[in-house]
């Protein structure tokens, strides 16, 4: 008897079938792997067996006995654990504090005994291999750490089944390695594990099984060994998926972008950007390759005009726009695809077509003389629907109730079709599945062949390698490393990304494009 | 799009429903409520809320004065609204009331003898721009340093008040033991509706119902038709990603908490104008304040804030007769008003329940 049976979930949001009777199992000692795109219902029915939804139809069994399932607490209580993308610590909280969390052990009948509590951390933490310390705040970890804190807290209130909400996409490639050695040391223990996810190499990696959902239903089942990556994202996409994108060498132009000592400060007014120089010429996409957090935001958002540089120059075809507004930005020509499109990129509120103007909204034909011509912005938005293939049953559904990939397409149609000289593009594949990237990746590269300056913002090599022509290393606020695409391998941009090349030695590199 | 499944563009319409009547429930909830404190008082709800409803709408002279209480209202309604649209809490309403009054009880001395056709557009605008002025500080504060509007209109609201206070005492004191301005001008008095349209015998409802209502409209187009509106909302709803759009954060502030206290500065002049017909310490009981319960239960609507004043209007003009034939104190009325506002912030939960009660009654039905 399975530990977990999910049987026949229906669940329906206004407009979207997110799952259409969706069946699986799970058992004990078995890692399972929800594969499938953005917006394909994984999150879906997760959230239901961990009572965050409730379902339209359809039952949750656990071990055999129909679960009723209302809320996370009943199925904290069923033996059901779940760690979300977005942690739900208390971050001024110790390790001990918020793994007890909801179950503090108490003595004396009301006082909360800690020591036993920092024993009984200290003894999963050791069972599992999930070494932490107790006493540190949880503000103070790295987000590696923070998510093993959100592991030991599911196994302290006795989760035998374990769900990992997309676990590794905040993780750097050497943490991603520990978490899979902790989930198989799990499972060896008795656990069950079900992973969602959409990256192919992981599911290849960790997974003894593997269930693919497409649309709101479960398409497809497979084991690893049975299978390769290609075979996976057909069965995701539902065709061949290229994935890597092919590509022609760039043939740069004149110089588009330039940017000359550029100092920027962060929020915490701290030096940022450290007089960084750099040009991006028109028919070439630059990347800037780093770490998260060594002032790749700081430079774009002063490019971008939503920051403003402490010094240094910044032109665009030789006009300065150094303190420029980004009203003004857009207007010279930028267009800009923010790391997150939740935080900057649409107004989730506001629905398709009115995110699909935000920034041209002043402009003709989309407005005249201030009053708004909702005619003109519906034909652009369903156009450019239709030209990028956002996913949705009308132009006047929110942003905010499209799919993670949808909400980007919308980001990129919207930047895009404002015809820009210079695109900056900040992670624009993040959190995408490889059908949306390959789609992103085509696009990017288009707009370079129409002679486009782009410039990439990406952690990830595999992004950048392949669709950039020339690659920038940057390391705490310096370009310590400039290389042609063709010349780079990831070992080499590995090392200088994570302060190989010594930041101090690194005086701004002007080759190749200038 | 091969490969997907067939989805019919269908909206819930019971969900809209749900979310179009839940004011409605909610007053209906305040009503049983305040009747069971009625009963619990060994007094008749139901002679009560007969003889607030009479007293109310039971003939067009009880009407008239519903619409009188109702218009002010409105106006600080819609202030209140417009703020909460743009991403603002502009609880000093009052304050930006009180200015526009100042002007109006002012203007109304000095510009009286004019034509009305002159003196009356004039001083109306005056009295907004009165309004306007006293948001714009906070307005620049917020945008500059980031200075909470609620704080800071909420202060500007009492400097309001005892600037008043003070010129009614003192500079602008009409002869006369009361503390309280000289009597406007005949060119400056808003007509009644009765002297406009004969007609219509509402007593001393006055041509500010028309003029809130004009608001109530132009507010909404503004909102749905124009990048002001449009860019109001998206720093409403997220300023970093409309500042991304190239929409000036600070700009957008100022112009709203501007556009918000022009509304409730028109408040203050048309009650100075079309009831009172001068300024003094308590011409306003709270229409400010109120105006944030309008809203609410408006849910930010422009369109909604017209029925919404008009019961909240008709509660203060009703609850006379109330106390009069039922013998249950005014106050009461405060209760339903206070209830009402309970009921609609926890309007949330309420659909919620409606919601999970819907799918347990169809999942039986199955």
């Amino acid at each position: 008897m399975p530990l977990l049976e999910v049987r026949e979930i229906t669940k329906v949001f206004p407009g979207v079938l997110a799952n259409d009777k969706v069946s699986m199992t799970l058992d004990a000692g078995e890692i399972v792997a929800l594969l499938g795109e953005n917006g394909a219902g994984k999150s879906t029915l997760m959230n239901v067996v961990y009572g965050l939804l409730s379902p339209d139809g359809g039952e949750v069994l656990i071990e055999g006995k129909p679960a009723n399932i209302h809320n996370p607490r009943q199925a904290i209580d069923l033996g059901i654990g779940m760690v979300h993308q977005h942690f739900m610590l208390v971050e001024p909280l110790t390790v001990t504090e918020n793994i007890v969390l909801g179950r503090e052990p108490v003595k004396y009948g009301q006082v909360i005994d800690l020591a036993f509590a920092r024993r009984a951390v200290l003894e999963l933490s050791g069972r599992y291999g999930l070494k932490v310390d107790p006493d540190a705040r949880v503000m103070d970890l790295s987000v590696g750490m923070q998510q093993r804190v959100e592991i030991l807290k599911a196994l302290y209130q006795g989760a035998r089944i374990l769900i990992l909400d997309e676990p590794t996409a905040v993780l750097t490639p050497a943490e991603v390695r520990e978490l899979f050695g902790v989930v198989r040391s799990l499972v060896d223990e008795g656990l069950a594990v079900a992973l969602i996810t959409h990256k192919l190499e992981e599911v290849l990696a960790i997974a003894d099984r593997v269930l693919v959902m497409r649309d709101g239903r479960l398409v497809g089942e497979t084991r690893p060994a049975d299978t390769d990556q290609a075979g996976l994202a057909r069965m995701m996409v539902g065709r061949d998926v290229v994935l890597r994108v092919a590509r022609t060498p760039g043939s740069p132009g004149e110089v588009v972008l330039s940017v000359d000592d550029l100092e920027v400060d962060d929020d915490r007014r701290l030096p940022a950007v450290k007089g960084v120089s750099l040009n991006v010429r028109a028919g070439e996409v630059v990347a800037l390759a780093g770490v998260d957090g060594n002032g790749q935001r700081e430079i774009v958002e002063a490019i971008t005009g939503l920051r403003r540089p402490k010094a240094g120059s910044i032109t665009l075809r030789g006009k300065d726009i150094t303190r420029a507004t980004p009203r003004q930005t857009i207007a010279a020509g930028v267009s800009h695809v923010p790391e997150d499109r939740h935080r900057r990129g649409l107004v989730l509120e506001f629905d398709i077509a009115e995110n699909m103007v935000l920034g041209d909204h002043r402009k003709a034909p989309y407005a005249h003389g201030g009053i708004v011509s909702t005619k003109a912005v519906a034909d652009t938005a369903r156009k450019r629907v239709a030209d990028f293939d956002v996913r949705t049953p009308s132009i006047h559904v929110l942003a905010g109730a499209l799919s993670g990939g949808n909400q980007q397409k919308v980001v990129v149609a919207r930047e895009l079709g404002r015809d820009p000289d210079l695109l900056i593009a900040a992670q624009p594949t993040r959190g995408l599945d490889v059908g949306a990237i390959e789609f992103v990746h085509e696009q990017i590269l288009a707009e370079r062949d129409r002679g486009k300056a782009v410039l990439l913002v990406s952690l990830e090599l595999e992004e950048v390698l392949s669709i950039a022509d020339r690659i920038l290393v940057i390391y705490e606020g310096l370009i310590v490393h400039e290389v042609l695409a063709e010349e780079a391998t990831d070992e080499m941009l590995g090392y200088y990304m994570t302060g190989g090349g010594g930041s101090k030695l690194s005086a701004p590199v002007e080759k190749g494009g200038s | 799009m091969a490969g997907r499944p067939e989805i019919v563009e269908q909206r819930d319409w019971t969900g809209i429903a749900i979310k179009a009547f839940s004011p409605v429930v909610s007053v209906i909830l305040a009503v049983l409520i305040s009747s069971l404190i009625i009963w619990a008082f060994g007094k008749d709800p139901v002679a009560a809320f007969s003889a607030l409803i009479r007293g109310s709408f039971g003939s067009m002279n009880y009407i008239g004065e519903t619409f009188l209480s109702a218009v002010p209202l409105m106006f600080t309604g819609l202030a209140v609204a417009y703020g909460f649209r743009s991403g603002l809490f502009n609880i000093g309403a009052e304050g930006q009331l009180f200015m526009g009054g100042l002007a109006g009880a002012y203007l109304g001395v000095v510009l009286g003898g004019m034509s009305v056709f002159i003196a009356l557009p004039a001083i109306i605008i005056a009295g907004a721009l009165a309004g306007a002025a006293w948001a714009f500080i906070p307005a620049v504060l917020k945008a500059r340093v980031g200075a909470h509007e609620v704080i800071t209109t909420m202060m500007f609201g009492y400097i309001a008040r005892y600037i008043v206070s003070w010129l009614v005492t003192g500079p602008l004191k009409a002869p006369g033991p009361i503390p309280q301005t000289d009597l406007i001008g005949a060119g400056a008095v808003l007509p009644r509706i009765v002297q406009v349209f004969p007609a219509l015998q509402l007593g001393r409802a006055h041509m500010g119902l028309l003029i809130a209502v004009g608001c109530a409209a132009l507010m909404w187009f503004i909102l749905k038709y124009t990048t002001t509106g449009y860019e109001s909302r998206a720093v409403g709803f997220n300023p970093l990603a409309a500042e991304n759009g190239g929409i000036s954060i600070a700009s957008t502030t100022v112009k709203a908490l501007c556009i918000s206290g022009a509304l409730a500065g028109l408040a203050g002049v048309v009650e100075v104008l079309g009831v009172q017909g001068r300024i003094f310490d308590t011409f306003s009981s709270g229409f400010g304040f109120t105006g944030i319960a309008v809203a609410l239960l408006a849910k930010n609507n422009p369109i909604a804030v017209i029925p919404a004043a008009i019961l909240f209007g008709a509660l203060s003009a009703g609850s006379s007769l109330m106390q009069l034939e039922a013998n249950v104190p005014i106050k009461v009325v405060s209760i339903i008003q206070g209830l009402i506002i309970f009921f609609v912030a926890t309007e949330p939960f309420v659909s919620k329940w409606i919601a999970r009660r819907r799918k347990e009654v169809t999942a039986r039905a199955q």
